[in-house]
């Protein structure tokens, strides 16, 4: 697999709630990608979309190359194998009526792969290998702790060693010393056999740690995508300045600097979004022409592409309030 | 910002202006005395947590940290007897203003639960019902404790919903559960838990599906909510940065025990016992980007198997003869303990380089 492209315009829901409106990005074969964003940006419809788990209502998404919608059922359910997803509700992708291990080797048995007790060795090793012991395997999905659950799902996943794994906020779940464990399985197998992730996550220092590049969504479209290091070490949009800075440090009050930058107001509703820029609404840097005029999808740097007029290469424009409290 | 839920419960005369806790002894809100939890399994009980030991002061917020597994929140339902009757065993008291919660009809317990103290879920969609809509929801928690007609239920539940901050509520309360986003749905949860302004609200991982900014906002309330109203708040979390920003003080659980309760800037700046040592340690800010990160070697001993001694022995950097002798929590300043011997005297690493 090569460049994996994913061109990703309108999926318009039933009463056309705009989850993803409008994007464009390719995610490359054995890189990881990270996407942060507002809850109800659409990171879970998009990564749903990723592995053809909704219909674009717009637009193409395609797989190395190939449409996977254009696949007769049998080779598009061949395809799909390669393209998972682990989701962030824990329960949703577990029977409770099955055991653990039952759940982990399913996927791996619609697949007829092995024989019963190959299939069986392989996942108590992945769910050992996801810090779960042997004995959490005949239990059942209520008798596990939500972090266990998590850890399950994620197993089952790494069972059927896919080309490309979308994980929406799968480590959030988990304590600081698992989530490391968990990670850097991840990275292991990446070395290992080049896979590619869709590492979706709200906690920040994770996606900077993991990924090699960054996508910010708000509302349904991307505002930014650049370099991990570069997205937040040095953010271009007024959006991704706030979000980072809004992150909760673990520190004593006393090294605590008050950086956050509060945005005002509501997030819009994906119904009727803004005119304009998305994120004019609640933009410390807006300008009147924020509401005529859709910022364009630019590169501002290379390889670092911004949706905001008035970014330029050397960072966001400045804060109205702050400005004015200046002059 | 959003702002405090402000709907005062008709019947009930709220205290105001709740002394700062820990400035002013005051006796406890909640009490929980050696607390043991087991499930009965089809291979014999599963002991979880044994002897858990901590007080709540009225509007403290005490985050509850620990090993994914190690019975945070078998531990916060226990609270409001909500484990599963036919297998969950509770042994201790649960001493809430006086009363003992661990054996109250289950009557009388229909009557605190929801009312006096709430609990917020780790996982909203399981907690929210998928054939009613958000407002009925909410709407009911409220009328289930207060007599108010359907149409003033709404009215508070359109409140809630826009006081933690959903866009159009009017429109989103008629909405059904799968019609909302992860983020969405866990501030229904919280609108829910708040409608009847609890003494105590029992928080499981409220913020773990929520962007930063939203978290901030939540995070915000809930502190807001507990300084103006009293409310105390136990904050079960794997954040350590929403512990640091949000709570007074930090419960670290290993194994189903209590191995360490000190106030938060304390623990961040010179964490007491190893386990809470190494959980700060593998914080990713810590290691370099890109590379390996720092975890605590090997696996928490399996419920059955627990060994003598200090659980987290086998794990232990720090390990003597003498750790396999039984470990009480000891004090080792004032508002500080640590279920490890050589606490006193270990020099441990924490949150900060
Ligand atoms: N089945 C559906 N019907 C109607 N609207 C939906 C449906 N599924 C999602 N939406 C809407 O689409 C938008 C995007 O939802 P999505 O779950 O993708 O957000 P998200 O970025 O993953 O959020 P979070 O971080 O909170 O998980 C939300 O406004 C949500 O309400
Ligand atoms: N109904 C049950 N029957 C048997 N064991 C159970 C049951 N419910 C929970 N457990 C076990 O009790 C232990 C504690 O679970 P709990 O959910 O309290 O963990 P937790 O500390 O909240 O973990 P996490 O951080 O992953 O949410 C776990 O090992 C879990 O497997
Ligand atoms: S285009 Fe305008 S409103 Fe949008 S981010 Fe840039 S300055 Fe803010
Ligand atoms: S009692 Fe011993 S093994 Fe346990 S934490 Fe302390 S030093 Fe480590
Ligand atoms: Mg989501
Ligand atoms: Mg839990």
């Amino acid at each position: 697999m090569r460049d994996l492209r994913i061109l990703f315009p309108t999926r318009d829901g039933r009463d056309t709630v705009k989850a993803i409106d409008g994007m464009d990005f390719e995610v490359c074969a054995g890189e990881t990608f990270g996407i942060i964003g507002e809850s109800g940006s659409g990171k879970t419809t998009l990564g749903r979309a990723l592995v053809s788990l909704l219909p674009p209502s717009h637009g193409k998404i395609l797989h190395d190359g190939t449409d996977p919608a254009a696949l007769g059922i049998s080779a598009f359910r061949k395809h799909r194998r390669d393209y998972q997803i682990i989701f962030q509700d824990p329960n949703a992708a577990l029977n409770p009526r099955m055991t653990i291990i039952d759940s982990v080797v399913e996927p791996l048995e619609i697949m007829g792969e092995g024989d019963h007790a190959s299939r069986h060795r392989r996942g108590i090793e992945v769910l050992e290998r996801v810090g779960l012991a042997a004995e959490a395997a005949d239990r059942y999905p209520h008798q596990l702790s939500g972090g266990q659950k998590q850890r399950v799902n994620i197993a089952r996943v790494l069972t059927l060693r896919p080309k490309v794994i979308v994980c929406d906020e799968v480590v959030a779940a988990l304590d600081v010393s698992i989530r490391g464990d968990v990670l850097n399985l991840f990275a292991d197998l990446q070395r290992e056999f080049g896979l590619t992730y869709v590492f979706i996550t709200h906690d920040i220092s994770v996606v900077s740690h993991i990924s090699d590049r960054i996508a910010v969504t708000y509302l349904g479209k991307l505002m930014e995508l650049g370099p991990a290091e570069d997205v937040v070490e040095h953010p271009l949009h007024p959006y991704t300045r706030a979000l980072l800075s809004a992150e909760p440090v673990p520190l004593p009050s006393h090294l605590r600097v008050d950086r956050r930058i509060i945005l005002e107001g509501e997030i819009p509703s994906p119904v009727a979004p803004p005119s304009g820029c998305r994120f004019r609404t609640r933009c410390p840097s807006v300008q009147p022409r924020c509401a005529n005029e859709v910022p364009a999808w630019r590169d501002v740097k290379p390889g670092h592409r911004v949706a905001c007029h008035f970014a330029t290469a050397d960072g966001p424009p400045p804060d109205n309030q702050k400005a004015q409290r200046a002059s | 910002m959003t702002g405090v839920i402000d709907i005062s419960a008709p019947t009930s005369a709220r205290v105001a202006g709740m002394p700062d806790a820990g400035v002013s002894p005051q006796p406890p809100l909640l009490e929980v005395r050696d607390l043991s939890l087991s499930f009965a399994t089809a291979r014999g009980a599963l002991p979880i947590t044994r002897n858990v030991n901590f007080t709540i002061a009225p509007g403290e917020r005490v985050g509850l940290v620990g090993e994914s597994g190690c019975g945070k929140t078998v531990t916060g339902l226990s609270l409001l007897r909500l484990l599963p009757p036919q297998s969950a065993r509770i042994q201790g008291d649960i001493l809430f203003n006086g009363t003992n919660l661990a054996t109250l009809s289950p009557r009388r317990m229909r009557a605190v639960r929801g009312r006096e103290i709430a609990m917020i879920f780790q996982e909203p969609m399981s907690a929210l019902d998928p054939v009613f809509t958000v407002g009925d929801q909410i709407s009911e928690a409220y009328r289930i404790h207060f007599p108010v007609s359907r149409a003033e239920g709404r009215e508070r539940a359109i409140a809630a919903l826009r006081e933690v901050g959903i866009p159009a509520p009017e429109r989103r309360c008629d909405e059904y559960p799968h019609q909302l986003s992860g983020g969405m749905r866990q501030r229904v949860m919280i609108a829910m838990a708040l409608i009847c302004k609890p003494k105590l609200l029992v928080a499981d991982e409220p913020t773990t599906a929520l962007d930063v900014t939203v978290q901030a906002q939540i995070t915000d309330l809930l502190r807001s909510l507990s300084e103006r109203t009293g409310t105390a708040l136990i904050f079960i979390t794997h954040d350590l940065g929403v512990v640091a920003e949000t709570c007074t003080r930090m419960i670290t659980m290993y194994a189903g025990e209590v191995v360490e309760d000190a106030p938060v800037d304390d623990v961040l700046t010179r964490p007491r016992h190893p386990y809470t040592s190494g959980l700060l340690r593998s914080l990713p800010g810590l290691s370099k980007r890109r590379g390996v990160l720092t975890s605590i070697p090997g696996r928490v001993p399996s419920p059955n198997a627990m060994p003598a001694g200090c659980r987290f022995r086998s794990r232990c950097t720090h390990v003597v003869a003498g750790c396999e002798q039984s470990q009480p929590m000891i004090e080792i300043e004032s508002g500080r303990t640590a279920r490890c011997w050589r606490a006193p005297e270990l020099v441990l690493p924490g949150a900060v380089n």
